[in-house]
């Protein structure tokens, strides 16, 4: 079982889609049979609104799908790509599954650790970078593979990854 | 000897997603043969299954036959197509490929094959982290609607479909296909029991079709071309086609590579047009064939060892999703097997017992052994918790995956397992040496300690 994140935090306001969030999410549930079935491309929606997912975004999901809050827990504590909690603006995400492992995956990882002086699930303190180890990505054949935020970045050494940070951190 | 590649013959190509140079290069002409040229969807399904194609996604199952159990008489309700694009089996890699440089193969594919079905509403299930695959998708559906392959009355037939993409969002187990009929529905995707099976009760209590993304492109070219020539592809009537191999591991040149089904393993692994042999001149080790979920085999097993679905059984393994993982003589065999047992905890979905408890077992012994904390007993432990898992005692088949790389490293390089935990370090790699700030060789918790190797 993913061990990764159980608790869904609170982000202390209500959260409301925009109406061009709202508009989307009208689309989508034109697309299933099911307003359930709208469930995992809502929460996409709204972690890309909110950069992540809060109880009360969670709740307004549930008021709008018409499902039950425990639902939604359940749905958001099995998949690992939403985030529970707020997360660095570059979220780092490391494959070391077996081809990325035989390709030195986690001596990057180490490397990068270092570097942000964080360990895997932390956030630098400037609210910049999230470190996490994620499982096969479909990169095996550019290993070690790792991705920022949703675009690819491979193969990577360590070269590239200081290059990368370096141009990262530069940005504002 | 390069074959022609089918499955690939656009990547690389200028535009190669862009609709006007797929249609330029021929495509959508296996749509409007069927859709304009009378074909019925049971002759559509009659010629797969002539083409003997087997399903690419890991079982390979006979395609035709999967959709010939969808009910003649559905009880008035729809039939689903899904796509199976979650590819996420370490070590695969080919899906992604498909799908980001010729998405409108994969959507002609997959209208044909809803077409086949009476299917009216189709989905394309994509792990989350391929989001430049969704978007591309995306973009190349609203180019298919916009021509008319999609929608209303494609082609002036009278024929209708609906295609979505519904993105995953990280998670091993939604590839497997009722893990992936719950996903659909918006619950947790935890794989439910069989039977029913999905052909008859499927996503949304429909009878529902579930397939992978090389596999329905594989119908474009089968309509095209013929289910005769699809036949006359491979190594034998049973293991037809064009196939994909992803390559990847200790080899010069990784990647995905098309050849005619039956590839010899040696020469994917030393062709001068696949892997080109191993990185830095090293020795093969062992190979896993199928993925993280098949069984290892080593050196000597590959010398002869044909890359199709039977070949593969013969030699105690499987053909998977072809994802084909070259290890050198360098590799620790027990990290491997560690880092394997790491990926199948982490995702095992915790629906049965034995899954859920065995995996983080097997990762934790693994981890001590490793570490130069094992005993001389967790090899014996090694195969028995593996032995609780599998054989019927879970809902899916992820515990039976999760156990081979486990039973068949300890088999095959018993020796090696046997090392660790006497020298409480490797027998090879960085970590074979002993540290010069180990300590002392613990002593021996065992009265008789086996001569080493």
């Amino acid at each position: 079982m993913s061990h990764r994140r159980y608790r869904v935090e609170s982000a202390g306001e209500p959260r409301v889609f925009p109406p061009e969030a709202r508009a989307r999410i009208d689309r989508i549930l034109k697309r299933y049979p099911t307003k359930k079935a709208a469930l995992l491309p809502v929460l996409w929606v709204a972690q890309e609104t909110w950069g992540w997912i809060s109880k009360e975004a969670a709740e307004e999901v549930a008021r709008i799908l018409e499902l039950s809050p425990a639902h939604i827990d359940g749905v958001l504590t099995f998949y690992t790509m939403y985030n529970l909690s707020p997360v660095g603006k570059h979220l780092l995400q490391f494959c070391t599954s077996i081809s990325c492992h035989l390709a030195g995956a986690e001596g990057l990882a180490e490397r990068c650790k270092k570097r942000l002086g964080i360990d895997f699930e932390e956030t630098t303190k400037d609210g910049k970078f999230t470190l996490v180890e994620v499982e096969c990505i479909a990169g095996c054949d550019r290993a070690p593979s790792m991705m920022v935020n949703d675009t690819y970045y491979e193969p990577m050494d360590e070269k590239q990854l200081d290059s990368l940070l370096d141009r990262l951190a530069a940005e504002s | 000897m390069a074959s022609e590649k089918v499955l690939l013959a656009r990547v690389g190509r200028k535009d190669s997603r862009s609709i006007e140079t797929y249609v330029e290069d021929g495509g959508y002409k296996a749509l409007r043969t069927v859709l304009t040229g009378g074909w019925s969807p049971e002759k559509l399904t009659d010629e797969v299954k002539k083409s003997g194609l087997r399903g690419r996604g890991g079982a390979g199952f006979p395609t035709g036959v999967k959709w010939g159990f969808v009910p003649k008489d559905t009880k008035g309700k729809p039939v689903y197509l899904l796509l199976n694009a979650d590819e996420s089996e370490p070590g695969t890699f080919k899906d992604r490929l498909l799908m980001e440089e010729d998405p409108h193969q994969v959507i002609e594919g997959m209208i044909l094959s809803a077409y086949a079905l009476k299917c009216r509403d189709a989905y394309i299930y994509i792990r989350g982290e391929f989001y430049l695959g969704a978007r591309i998708l995306d973009a190349a559906i609203a180019e298919a609607y916009d021509k008319g392959f999609l929608g209303e009355n494609i082609l002036g037939s009278g024929y209708a479909l609906n295609l979505t993409v519904h993105r995953g969002a990280g998670a091993y187990i939604c590839g497997e296909e009722t893990g992936l009929i719950e996903s659909l529905e918006g619950k947790r995707g935890q794989p439910r029991i069989k039977p029913p099976f999905p052909a008859v009760h499927g996503v949304f209590g429909s009878p529902t079709i579930v397939n992978n993304v090389e596999t329905l492109a594989c119908v474009v070219h089968i309509v095209n071309r013929g289910a005769e020539w699809f036949a006359k592809i491979g190594r034998n009537e049973k293991n037809t086609g064009p196939k994909l191999y992803c390559l990847s591991g200790h080899v010069v040149r990784p990647g995905v590579y098309e050849a005619p089904l039956g590839l010899p393993m040696k020469e994917l692994l030393f062709g001068a047009d696949f892997g080109q042999g191993m990185k830095d001149g090293r020795k093969v080790k062992a190979v896993i064939p199928g993925g993280a979920s098949a069984a290892m085999l080593t050196a000597e097993e590959i010398e002869d060892c044909p890359l199709d679905f039977d070949g593969l059984v013969a030699k105690g393994s499987m053909l998977g999703s072809a994802a084909i993982i070259v290890m050198n003589e360098d590799t620790c065999i027990v990290d491997a097997a560690k880092n394997l047992s790491k990926f199948f905890s982490h995702e095992s979905c915790g629906q049965c017992t034995p899954c859920r408890e065995g995996t983080p077992w097997l990762l934790k012994v693994l981890t001590r052994i490793e570490a130069g904390e094992g005993r001389l007993e967790d090899i014996d432990l090694l195969e028995k918790i593996s032995n609780q898992m599998a054989n019927g005692m879970t809902i899916c088949v992820f515990a039976d995956a999760a156990i081979a790389p486990v039973l068949s490293s300890v088999g095959k390089f018993r020796e090696e397992y046997r090392h660790h935990i006497d020298q409480n370090r490797c027998l090879v790699g960085p970590r074979s040496a002993v540290p010069s700030s180990a300590p002392d060789l613990r002593p021996s918790t065992f009265d008789l300690r086996p001569p080493t190797v």
